[in-house]
């Protein structure tokens, strides 16, 4: 057994992957989800892992969350094993779906993970208070999941998991399901809290313009075997308004991540 | 039509249907009987009066059925053997109690169940074959082998009714606690949440919508199991003993009597886990 590594500074990445490979064993039916995978996420950095279906993207932040265990490599989470981190709490996640529990309304899906952390109630009451105001949503907190368009029940699920204020949050396709309107809404809701709180957030999508303006850095993935083609730092301003989709700048970065899937995507 | 008249109409239109038919049934089926013991010289008209009234009608007909009712009901002290109330709180109690059993031996089958691969493998097969088991053969069996030990009463009743009413329960609940989708799941592991919470805060929770169907049966299974438990006793007392004793003397009216006031238990059974699914669905703001 090797000493506890030193507490990361600001300056250690917050997720650090060596060579990773993670095979998928279904009845001895080997799919290979990620193949040979290095990569390193600075910490306060806005990540957006992107590719096409079946390229590992997902696969890749369930292994950061542990809920995937990778076949070989190495991977570190806040200089520990994703295991210790995930027990630490180290992140929160939000899913595809909201995954609300229907039978609790709104407030007290943002306090379940509060509750599991044993919390005081009174400061429960108040951080879910909080984090539904950030959400626009304060004055349905006492509604239950049901009465809620699917784009308020996605930022229920986001509340719930920055309700317990983890450092990095981990966002697996969160406005895949909803019309275009609301993603607008909802990428410059996620731009403006990610500035305000300096948090690092790993970011799955299939959408280039979404991609391209959330992040300080994209990642480019190919399937068949999962793969990282390409790491494209995006220079935009720092604090971004929807019609920076329209500059010279976003659609110059936004072709170079489209020229990067085309690459790393042959139908051969 | 005011909602109400909606409601009502239908089932008072099935109502007097019934209570027609029933009628007639009774003046056809009594007939013969009533025919043999009439004058020589009765004619057809007194005969069918006479079908209304006999003393043990083949058929009782249904104004008999509602005076049998009211006086065993209301003319007895509730602690007569002569009440049938009394007779109904006997079968009630054992049938609570059997139902109760079956809570806890349900409940419990199904979380070792989900828990456990083991059972799972192992009693689902079992709890399956126990149910094929016809409840009229085993439950002389169940008091005989319980009575010889110094048993008798109450427990064996209950026992039975247990017996009948708790595989909706296991299977409801094995269910119930297996319904959580996978990402649901994962959001417990995402907070690295204990067993106990994951059952608690997720399981237990999403397993309600699946039991509250299963205890509707449950209940009135355990009605049924305590009566039967109450045929082949020769039980003193119950529902069951009322339904023997009315067949072994011919006592058409007391039999029809006990059957109504089970029915009647039955709705009430009903009832209540009803309102337990009202004041649920009340908390859960407007559904279950």
């Amino acid at each position: 057994m090797q000493a506890a590594p030193p507490a990361p500074t600001a300056a250690a990445p917050v997720v650090r992957a060596r060579n990773l490979s993670l095979v998928f064993d279904a009845d001895g039916q080997k799919t290979v989800a990620l193949s040979d995978v290095s990569l390193d996420i600075a910490g306060g950095s806005f990540v957006s892992l992107i590719g096409p279906s079946g390229c590992g993207k997902t696969t890749l932040l369930r292994a950061i969350a542990d809920l995937e265990r990778p076949t070989s490599g190495s991977l570190v989470v806040n200089g520990l094993s994703p295991e210790q981190a995930r027990r630490n709490r180290a992140y929160g996640y939000v899913f595809q779906a909201p995954a609300l529990y229907p039978w609790r309304s709104v407030e007290r899906n943002v306090m379940l993970p509060l509750e599991i952390m044993g919390m005081p109630p009174e400061e429960r009451r108040r951080r879910a208070e909080r984090y539904l105001d950030l959400v626009g949503l304060r004055e349905f907190r006492r509604r239950f999941p049901w009465q809620l368009s699917g784009g308020m029940q996605q930022r229920v699920s986001i509340a719930r998991a920055l309700s317990f204020e983890p450092a990095l949050l981990l966002m697996d396709e969160p406005f895949g399901a909803l019309d275009e309107i609301t993603r607008d809404g909802l990428n410059l809701h996620l731009h403006r809290l990610w500035r305000s709180t300096g948090m690092t957030v790993i970011f799955v999508t299939h959408s280039i313009p979404e991609a391209v303006y959330l992040s300080s850095r994209i990642v480019v993935m190919s399937p068949r075997p999962g793969k990282v083609v390409e790491i494209i730092d995006v220079d935009l301003p720092g604090e971004r308004e929807l019609d920076v989709r329209e500059t010279p700048a976003f659609l110059a970065v936004a072709h170079r991540v489209r020229e990067a899937l085309r690459a790393g995507h042959s139908y051969d | 039509m005011t909602r109400w008249g909606r409601a009502v109409l239908p089932l008072a239109v099935v109502l007097v249907v019934v209570i027609a038919v029933w009628y007639a049934g009774a003046a056809w089926l009594n007939f013969d009987v009533t025919a043999n013991l009439a004058e020589d010289d009765a004619t057809t008209w007194e005969i069918l009066q006479g079908t209304m009234s006999q003393d043990r009608p083949l058929l009782p007909a249904p104004h008999q059925l509602v005076a049998e009712l009211f006086s065993s009901v209301f003319e007895h002290p509730i602690d007569s053997p002569k009440s049938l109330i009394y007779h109904a709180s006997v079968t009630a109690f054992a049938a609570f109690l059997g139902f109760l059993i079956a809570l806890a031996l349900g409940i419990g089958l199904a979380i070792g169940i989900v828990h456990v691969r083991t059972l799972d493998r192992s009693l689902m097969l079992w709890i399956i074959a126990s149910q094929t088991i016809p409840v009229l053969a085993i439950a002389p069996m169940v008091v005989v082998v319980l009575g010889n030990i110094g048993f008798t009463g109450l427990l064996p009743k209950s026992l039975i009714a247990g017996y009948l009413s708790f595989f909706p329960i296991v299977t409801g609940m094995v269910k119930g606690l297996r319904s959580p989708d996978p990402m649901q799941r994962d959001l417990m592991r995402t907070y690295s949440a204990s067993g106990l919470h994951l059952f608690t805060m997720l399981r237990w929770p999403a397993s309600m919508s699946f039991l509250l169907p299963s205890l509707k049966v449950a209940a009135t299974l355990a009605l049924v199991g305590a009566i039967v438990a109450e045929l082949p006793t020769g039980a003193q007392a119950g529902l069951g003993a009322r339904l023997l004793s009315g067949s072994y003397y011919g006592q058409t009216l007391q039999i029809w009597a006990a059957l109504f006031m089970a029915s009647f238990l039955a709705l009430l059974a009903i009832g209540v886990v009803d309102l337990f699914r009202l004041v649920l669905i009340r908390r859960r703001g407007g559904r279950l």
